[in-house]
């Protein structure tokens, strides 16, 4: 709390700098047209254009947020296409583009992290998994491996797999490798000493499993499931843009095709809010277990 | 069973085991399907060859050097194995093309692909890395200066870190254009707020005895920067540099997929899976791997000599 004021500040500057910005950006198009009116310009009223253009190289903050409502509720609960009118989500709302990329990036993001998890497993007890399989998931770590993202897409949709699976894939493998790597480090957290310890208890393999490695690796899993969940939300994204059958990434792209920059902008808020929610869940199940478990205060 | 089960060796187990499953799954497969596919019983052979070999090189001979060896040989099967299975089953190239052609490809277009790495890695990613890093250590050193601004900033700069940047692609090309120039704005957005806030992090990494140290001595605050804060910060500043070392590349490419001149790989990855010239596309992708790790690598190798003190780099 003692930072509330602080950020608040930071927030509000950035909102101000923000509709500062505005004006310079917008201000060339109002210029052309009241030379090309043959009308001079005040800057009062240069000022009001800026902030209500239909297609700003900058949109205002209110633009954009008026955006957000208006292709989430007034779209649903008013649209022709809406929910509240035919029963099923309206394709042309946020909520439904928003929906499909959720959809994806979750049924991605637990594969990969089932499948990461099951891997570091094996590299934490087997040492010939570790010596040739670890490098290689460090090294992904380095790598541009997004850049497969079309590829997969296109590969798939050739031989018939089309929808939710490819973007899932992509979304599963971009968040696989951190988890990997995070959770071999977690569950090599507990010390020599804590391990024999286990060791003069007689523990199996078993219990020195659930009852020492597997909970002192829970900061660590946490962790990496944050990185994971934001690179899966990004792979989704990009995986959308070659096959366009809806999702936020279309949103973007589309936007960018004819010009339409608060469009743009609404589907960049939409993708943030969806990745901050996300990170945000992951981080109240993190603060409520490591509660439980007497790892934090 | 125990007993039989202990007079394997450990590194035996798990190719034993695996050998058990696969005869078991032929096995129950054979009254359908009739005699086994001999070509998945050669893959299914040297998978289990080489694992064995792995298994036993790092359990006779514990060390660094042939956990390394093991990883190549690990590396070399997989590829071995892809070559062999698209060849065997005759895998159409427009969906996965064997290695050989996917090398051939890259010394047949070496011209093309340095092009599209000028284009994008020397030109959009390495600009918008300089650019952004630099803002970002020039803004931590006046953030660091306001104990305000660095409690309102961190929490706000880590929240816009996790956000999916890239997403502001669009909006840059729109701002400056096709070329090099929007792509190296996307990075520097990208590679802004992770710097940032390593940066704020390290240089608050001193000690106040220490900081008090330098008082006594009656050191300015470039001499205390110099010479104690800066030198502290180091492996913040390096961690932040090899974040935004992998950030640079994804940025660039993926700026690409939103508009780009006729070059650079971003460009070339999707025309060339628009033209299902996937050996093409592999090419770029290891070209895209090999210019990303030594990158990455750099750093790395910069922060090693730079930070030679740090408990993390001693020991080794």
């Amino acid at each position: 709390m003692r930072n509330l004021l602080p950020v608040l500040t930071v927030a509000v500057a950035l909102i101000l700098a923000w509709y500062v910005a505005v004006v310079p950006m917008n201000a060339q198009w109002e210029r052309d047209q009241a030379a090309r009116a043959g009308t001079e310009i005040g800057f009062s009223e240069l000022v009001a254009r800026t902030m209500a253009q239909d297609r700003p190289r900058l949109p205002a903050p209110h633009q954009v947020v008026a955006e957000l409502w208006q292709s989430t509720w007034v779209e649903e609960r008013h649209g022709r296409r809406g929910w509240w009118n035919t029963g099923t989500l309206s394709n042309r709302s946020l909520v439904w583009h928003g929906w499909v990329t959720l959809s994806a990036t979750m049924l991605g993001f637990v594969i990969g992290t089932g499948l990461g998890v099951m891997l570091a497993v094996g590299i934490v007890y087997n040492r010939a998994m570790d010596a040739s399989v670890m490098p290689w998931a460090i090294a992904s770590q380095t790598i541009p491996i997004i850049a497969l993202a079309p590829m997969i897409i296109v590969v798939l949709n050739s031989v018939g797999i089309t929808g939710l699976i490819p973007k899932a894939i992509i979304a599963a493998y971009l968040s696989f490798f951190p988890v990997v790597v995070g959770m071999v480090k977690g569950l090599r957290a507990p010390d020599a000493m804590q391990l024999d310890q286990m060791k003069t208890w007689n523990a199996s393999g078993l219990q020195g499993f659930l009852k020492l490695r597997l909970p002192s690796s829970m900061p660590y899993f946490f962790a990496s499931m944050k990185i994971g969940i934001a690179a899966s939300l990004v792979g989704t994204i990009v995986g959308e843009l070659p096959v366009q059958q809806g999702g936020l990434g279309v949103r973007l792209l589309s936007g960018s095709y004819y010009g339409q920059t608060v469009q743009i902008w609404a589907a960049l808020f939409a993708a943030a809010i969806l990745a901050a929610t996300l990170v945000g869940i992951i981080g109240a199940i993190q603060r409520a277990t490591l509660r439980r478990m007497g790892l934090a205060p | 069973m125990s007993g039989a089960l202990a007079l394997v060796p450990p590194w035996a187990r798990l190719v034993l085991a695996t050998a058990l499953v696969v005869a078991l799954v032929l096995i129950l497969r054979l009254p359908t399907a009739g005699a086994p596919d001999p070509r998945l019983l050669l893959l299914l052979a040297i998978w289990l060859g080489a694992w064995a070999a792995n298994a036993w090189l790092v359990a006779a001979f514990p060390g660094r050097r042939t956990g390394a060896l093991a990883a190549v040989i690990f590396g070399a099967t997989l590829i071995g194995l892809w070559e062999l299975a698209t060849r065997l089953y005759e895998v159409p190239r427009v969906i996965l093309p064997p290695p050989s052609m996917i090398g051939a490809r890259l010394v047949a277009s070496t011209e093309l692909l340095w092009i599209d790495v000028v284009q994008t890695f020397f030109k959009g990613a390495l600009a918008g890395f300089a650019i952004g890093t630099g803002a970002a250590i020039l803004f931590a050193l006046i953030v660091d200066r306001f104990d305000f601004l660095r409690r309102g900033l961190l929490p706000v700069g880590n929240f816009l870190a996790a956000l999916p940047i890239i997403g502001t692609a669009p909006i840059m090309v729109m701002w400056f254009g096709f070329d090099w120039p929007s792509k190296a704005a996307v990075v520097v957005a990208m590679v802004f707020f992770p710097m940032l806030v390593n940066t704020v992090q390290g240089l608050a990494a001193t000690e106040a005895m220490q900081r008090d140290l330098m008082r006594t001595w009656s050191a300015s605050w470039l001499q205390t920067l110099l010479a104690l804060r800066l030198p502290a910060a180091m492996p913040f500043i390096f961690n932040g540099l090899k974040i935004a070392a992998t950030l640079s590349l994804i940025g660039a490419i993926v700026a690409e997929f939103f508009g780009s001149p006729t070059r650079g790989m971003g460009f070339r990855i999707s025309t060339e899976v628009g033209r299902l010239q996937l050996d093409m596309v592999w090419a770029e992708i290891a070209v895209a791997a090999l210019v990303g790790s030594t990158f990455y690598g750099f750093w790395a190798l910069l922060e090693r000599r730079v930070t030679f003190w740090h408990p993390s780099q001693r020991g080794r």
